[in-house]
């Protein structure tokens, strides 16, 4: 295995990648959203109670109607507090998938589909790398920063739950072992998926938007985890993430195979 | 000239589904020499350079490049050889040094020689002076010159050019040309040159290959291709002024020649085979006709691609 050249690979996408303001301004502004925005507003439910008009009535209703578990996990704490506690605990775990998902989505979509749209592709293919060598740079191009993202991000995100919510809290809550099941078991694997999926719609696509575009399909489990959690009809508990991490991984060794196959020199130069 | 074959192509043969790119190729190109590979767009020069670099796989024939089977020994063979594909293909966010860099670990130059092989190439391509400002900054020529350094980073054997000059000004193609002439000469490499600028070829290449529609349809060098294909002699013949009218009448009378004309203080004649020039100045001679110059024109490579092509017209 030439890692040389893999790491060469690597290096010239992320230069290149970083450098193009409609891929890099996303993925700066949706992780800052996400992860120093959101807990922010967590901040100012201390502050609801006191709204005219506003009363936790409504969300005792919605954890009495929660699976068994949740209802345990949030024992112990008062209502301003499992407010807290669910909004930063549950309800924002799939949102953070987002992240891995989608730095890995942009950053594939642009080495792959890109890398043709810019026409730089054939000087590529003239190189002395294997298709696999080639194949597994643009595939580590993508993936190790949305893991980067992900774990800078949990890091982050960690600093602002436990400082926005201190007041409330008035003790450090976060991370719960669910979110380090999260982060390090299943962001990875949600980046796989981002970026196997990309591939797959890169092989057809013609330039970036497009790949990326087709490629965004990938969100939608997401979306429906997160409507899920919101309306109690599933919540993620310690073993779920971790099965879900599982099937993520599965899908992601499926996706690799295919990739792998689809991944030829020669099928990429009789596209150009 | 060395005189081994370092690139050796037998029936070699692409299709696309219906379409054959690449039909039946033959050919040799030895070490050293700077070869024409002629035709017009999509005779299938292209997909021959990535047959012989592996990055396409043929659908049936063989081809053999410096000992090595592109198809099986892609990899390997790729170090040996350099490609500056049709369009640049830089990378146009990254500067010129970081575009060499970049290639110059792909190709697995040692760590140590990536400074100075970087500095001479950019003196070489007269780059230097803009070697840190984005390649998309370049221009047109810059960009040629710079692919053609990335080509050269790890000095390959055999240099793959694909059009080389396409819509360059006439400075820079000059320029590209020197450095062409410059890599065979001095460096010692072999060009396969792959051109529709049929002047360009006839300046620069030992021999040349005209394609087309994937098929090999003459090979050798622009002399030999006249030769072969029996092309007439023009003859441009100078002689004393009192003399025209004599030398006029004598080539009306001689077979063979069918055109004659006076231009000036010249005489043109043309139509009549190679052999039949000696006859003629003997017999000029002999008429006392006081001859200045008779000077045969070869055909140019363009009267040869356009008789081929009519040649082609012809058969199909």
């Amino acid at each position: 295995m030439n890692w040389r050249a893999i790491r060469a690979i690597v290096r010239k996408d992320l230069k290149v990648v970083f450098q193009n303001k409609g891929v890099s301004i996303p993925l700066i502004v949706v992780p800052v959203v996400i992860l120093m925005a959101l807990p922010g507003l967590a901040a100012l439910a201390p502050r609801l109670e006191d709204m005219p008009g506003t009363s936790f009535s409504g969300l005792e209703t919605l954890i009495q109607n929660m699976p068994a578990g949740l209802r345990q996990a949030l024992t112990g704490y008062d209502e301003v507090q499992t407010t807290v506690v669910l909004a930063l605990v549950y309800l924002m775990a799939p949102m953070y998938l987002i992240l891995p998902l989608m730095v890995a989505s942009v950053i594939a979509a642009d080495s792959f589909a890109g890398e043709k749209e810019r026409k730089t592709l054939e000087a590529l293919l003239y190189t002395p790398t294997t298709d696999w060598e080639l194949f597994l740079a643009k595939l580590l191009s993508a993936w190790l920063p949305a893991l980067g993202v992900a774990w800078g991000g949990f890091i982050l995100y960690t600093v602002m739950a436990n400082l926005a919510a201190w007041p409330v809290m008035g003790q450090l809550f976060f991370p719960t072992t669910m979110w380090l099941v999260l982060a390090l078991w299943v962001a990875p694997a949600v980046a796989g998926l981002g970026l196997g999926t990309t591939v797959l719609v890169s092989s057809r696509a013609e330039t970036f938007q497009e790949a990326y575009q087709l490629g965004a399909v990938v969100v939608l489990p997401i979306i429906l985890m997160v409507i899920g959690q919101a309306t109690g009809v599933m919540y993620f508990s310690t073993w779920l993430v971790a099965l879900l991490g599982l099937a993520c991984w599965a899908i992601d060794a499926v996706l690799l195979w295919v990739g792998r196959r689809t991944f030829r020199r020669s099928n990429l130069a009789t596209q150009m | 000239m060395a005189s081994h074959a370092v690139i050796v192509a037998g029936a070699l043969t692409r299709r696309f589904g219906e379409v054959v790119a690449v039909d039946h190729l033959d050919l040799e190109v030895q070490a050293g020499e700077i070869f024409g590979f002629l035709g017009h767009n999509g005779a299938g020069k292209t997909t021959t350079v990535r047959l012989l670099n592996g990055v396409l796989t043929p659908s049936s024939g063989t081809a053999q490049v410096l000992g090595m089977t592109p198809a099986d020994e892609g990899p390997a063979l790729r170090r040996r050889t350099g490609v500056l594909t049709e369009t640049p293909s830089l990378d146009e966010r990254l500067t010129g040094r970081e575009n060499l860099e970049i290639y110059a670990e792909l190709y697995d130059v040692p760590q140590a020689d990536i400074p100075d092989r970087i500095g001479d190439l950019l003196e070489i391509f007269e780059l230097a002076d803009r070697a840190d400002e984005k390649a998309g900054d370049y221009s047109k020529g810059m960009k040629q010159r710079l692919a053609l350094a990335r080509a050269f980073i790890h000095r390959p054997e055999v240099l793959f050019l694909d059009e080389p000059t396409s819509g360059l000004d006439p400075v820079a193609t000059r320029r590209v040309h020197e450095m062409i002439t410059h890599l065979s000469h001095e460096e010692k490499r072999t060009v396969f040159m792959c051109t529709h600028n049929l002047a360009e070829a006839q300046k620069l290449c030992d021999r040349v290959a005209v394609l087309e529609h994937g098929k090999l349809v003459a090979l050798g060098t622009p002399l030999e291709l006249a030769r072969r294909l029996g092309r007439s002699q023009r003859l441009e013949i100078e002689v004393a002024p009192g003399d025209h009218e004599k030398v006029l009448e004598m080539l009306a009378a001689t077979p063979g020649f069918s055109e004659v004309r006076e231009e000036g203080d010249a005489i043109f004649a043309s139509g009549a085979e190679r052999e039949a020039i000696p006859g003629l100045v003997a017999a000029l001679v002999s008429a006392g006709v006081r001859i200045y110059r008779v000077a045969p024109q070869e055909a140019s490579l363009e009267d040869i691609y356009f008789a081929l092509q009519g040649e082609e017209e012809e058969i199909s």
